[in-house]
């Protein structure tokens, strides 16, 4: 039971790490919390499910689909909800927020417009493939959600600090105005990194479909307040902070309902990441701000 | 500053004129039946349903069995429904919000609604309080009708419907351990909670564990690994139909095979189109059966099917008895009156609806035999 618990554990964590991502790369860069980045995944999840359940289109079309939807999604959440809103003398900073939550309960609606409410059957073939080892049972789509996890981690960790646009986006973190002057198109940069975290959303929620099996218009939600508490824990803006911080929530919520109560599960979840933000305030993966370290 | 007050002033006369024309609308209405060739009663009905939001599905299966309801009954002539629907979204306060716009601006002579049993905690009091009888037709938690004299319900309590599910459960396939597993974010799976570990008790039945869930969860592996390692003779889930079915599923995928014995949420058609052939053998006891032998309940899914393109669950089938009550009770009270309406109601006896045979007790609260079904074979089957 308790090798069950653990791929359970890991399952849910690494999904929580993907969706915690997008929000990482989001805050990392433009310093606002994309509030609408639930809703985008849950439409990922929604596209995958009508190509691959309703369509029977291979699994890869699945997440192209939920890909490509969502990029496009991201691309006009940040022309439409966010460039108006940026560089406006005297704007509130939570405007960006505001904003971003006014798209989030649009997209929902839309989602129970066009989707109906509910639950809606997610089901491939791939999602069916298990081995057994002894009294285990361990499904393929497991192992896959963990592999896309690290390796999202990875490519995007090697994006950011390689190549020559990870550099120019780090630049337009660091400073906006100073990056622009320096050459660095940043309006590109800032469009590319809301679009990049949106497909992640979308590959997540294919994701969550096959593991669980069931979507509906209200799992944008309840996820997104999840990958919120992770980018806090693991650290604003951290990419492996994302990663890790989604496998200790996924791994801390299955355990307390194996060996504790599952009355605790959220409670004790969060108690955890409170205790670390009280001994590190920046969180696991944070780095202090500029003005401490120097 | 002279600008505000003569705003405020401007303001005041606008809601006193309003009131005015609200009052001089109603009073043709009352006065109508004289002249008509039969005295229909015309009827404004408020109707407090989640339209949007978590849980909107039991609200469309609602608002749908009362608008196929009303259309039937204006059709008949005798009395005349009109409905007034707002959305409480499953909200307490937007549900009191959406009561009291009901009683006090609509001016409507009775509410259908709220759809939880926590929204008719706090609108129940309120229309109690202004005399404006109320009716849940899907709260079906214990304590809601005695909120007040004015409050009634024709939802089957869980009190009433799970202890014959568990009962015949446990007597066919010997039950001796169980599991419990419940949504403890919801007045309604709670309390069915309440009654399935009341009725295991009184049966001493060996309670191997208790789990929980909340609301919109999507993964239960985690509570459903630790049921299967204590291997249960069944499994008692207290849920609503969305996260039971999936929590169905989810079992029989990991090879969870006991039978699973649900409250009433979990009673709908929606459970076997979710969760497929996962949902064999899953037991609950239901006020409603679609596919009873009874030419009343024939006719009724006929004619939503072809309206809906669905069949109708229990909301919906509920929801359509319940405004038949309505009316019901609005040809004995012979006006649109909320006290010579609540009097009625209060009065009505082995009413013959699609639910069966159905009364009010002193109380104002259900009095009907359920049906004990098992999904078997794709559908709901009476359970032997």
């Amino acid at each position: 039971m308790f090798a069950e618990q653990l791929i359970n554990g890991i399952t849910l964590g690494s999904i929580y790490g993907i969706v915690a991502l997008g929000y990482t790369l989001v805050f990392g860069v433009l310093d606002i919390i994309n509030m609408a980045h639930g809703e985008i995944f849950m439409f990922g999840a929604f596209i995958g499910m009508l190509i691959a359940t309703k369509a029977h289109a291979p699994l890869w079309a699945a997440f192209l689909g939920a890909v490509l939807v969502t990029a496009a999604m991201g691309y006009l959440l940040e022309r439409f909800a966010l460039r108006p809103l940026r560089g406006r003398p005297g704007g509130s900073q939570l405007a960006p927020l505001i904003s971003t939550i006014g798209v989030s309960i649009l997209l929902e609606n839309i989602a129970h417009k066009l989707f109906g409410a509910g639950n809606q059957l997610f089901e491939t073939s791939f999602a069916e493939i298990k081995f057994e080892a002894g009294p285990v049972t361990v499904y393929l789509v497991q192992v896959v959600i963990l592999a896309i996890a690290i390796l999202l981690m990875a490519g995007l960790s090697l994006w950011l600090y390689k190549t020559r646009a990870g550099k120019g986006l780090r630049a337009t973190a660091e400073n906006l105005e100073t990056a622009g002057l320096l050459g660095v198109n940043t309006t590109r940069i800032i469009t590319a990194t809301v679009v990049i975290a949106s497909s992640m959303g979308g590959v997540a929620g294919v994701l969550v479909g096959m593991a669980f099996n069931y979507i509906n218009n209200q799992m944008g939600l309840s996820m997104g307040l999840k990958g919120l508490a992770i980018i806090i824990f693991g650290g604003m803006g951290s990419v492996a902070g994302a990663v890790a911080g989604g496998l200790i929530l996924g791994l801390s919520e299955t355990f307390v309902v194996a060996y504790g109560s599952s009355g605790y599960r959220d409670a004790i979840a969060f108690i955890a990441i409170i205790v670390v933000l009280l001994i590190k305030p920046q969180g696991l993966f944070g780095q202090a701000p500029p003005e401490a370290q120097r | 500053m002279g600008g505000t007050i003569r705003l405020v002033g401007l303001i005041a006369l606008l809601a006193f004129s309003l009131m005015f024309m609200g009052a001089a609308k109603d009073t043709p209405k009352a006065s109508a039946p004289g002249k008509a060739k039969d005295p229909a009663v015309n009827a404004r009905i408020g109707v407090i349903s989640i339209l949007t939001g978590q849980g909107s599905g039991y609200g469309e299966a609602i608002t749908n069995g009362f608008k196929l309801a009303r259309d039937e009954i204006n059709a008949r002539g005798a009395v005349n429904i009109e409905l007034v629907i707002e959305d409480s979204s499953g909200k307490q306060e937007q549900a009191l919000a959406a009561g009291q716009k009901l009683i006090n601006s609509a001016r409507v002579v009775a509410i259908l609604g709220p759809t939880l049993s926590t929204e008719m905690k706090v609108v129940g009091p309120e229309a109690n309080a202004s005399g404006v009888p109320i009716m849940g037709t899907s709260t079906t938690a214990a304590g809601i009708t005695q909120i007040g004299k004015y409050v009634f319900r024709n939802s089957l309590p869980e009190t009433q419907a799970i202890p014959a599910s568990v009962r015949k459960a446990v007597m066919k396939y010997n039950i001796r351990k169980v599991a419990l597993l419940y949504g403890n974010d919801d007045v309604f799976t709670k309390s069915g909670f309440d009654t399935m570990k009341k009725v295991a008790e009184d049966l001493k039945l060996n309670i191997l564990t208790i789990e929980t869930f909340q609301k919109g969860q999507s993964d239960y592996k985690a509570q459903l690994t630790k049921i299967k390692g204590l291997s249960p003779d069944a499994v008692f889930c207290s849920a609503l139909y969305e996260e039971g079915a999936v929590i169905l599923s989810q079992a029989r995928k990991m090879g969870i095979k006991v039978p699973f014995v649900g409250g009433n949420g979990f009673n709908s058609p929606k459970v076997i189109d979710i969760a497929k052939e996962a949902a064999e053998g899953l037991v609950v006891a239901t006020p409603w059966f679609a596919d009873r032998n009874d030419p009343k309940v024939k006719v009724f899914v006929a004619r939503y099917e072809k309206a809906y393109g669905k069949k109708p669950d229990q909301f919906a089938a509920q929801a359509y008895d319940a405004l038949y009550i309505m009316a019901e009770a609005l040809k004995k009270a012979g006006k649109a009156d909320r006290e010579k309406l609540r009097d009625a109601l209060a009065g009505i006896r082995n009413f013959d609806g699609v639910l069966g045979k159905f009364s009010f007790d002193a109380d104002r609260d259900v009095v009907m035999e359920p049906n004990v079904l098992t999904i078997k074979d794709g559908k709901f089957q009476v359970f032997q």
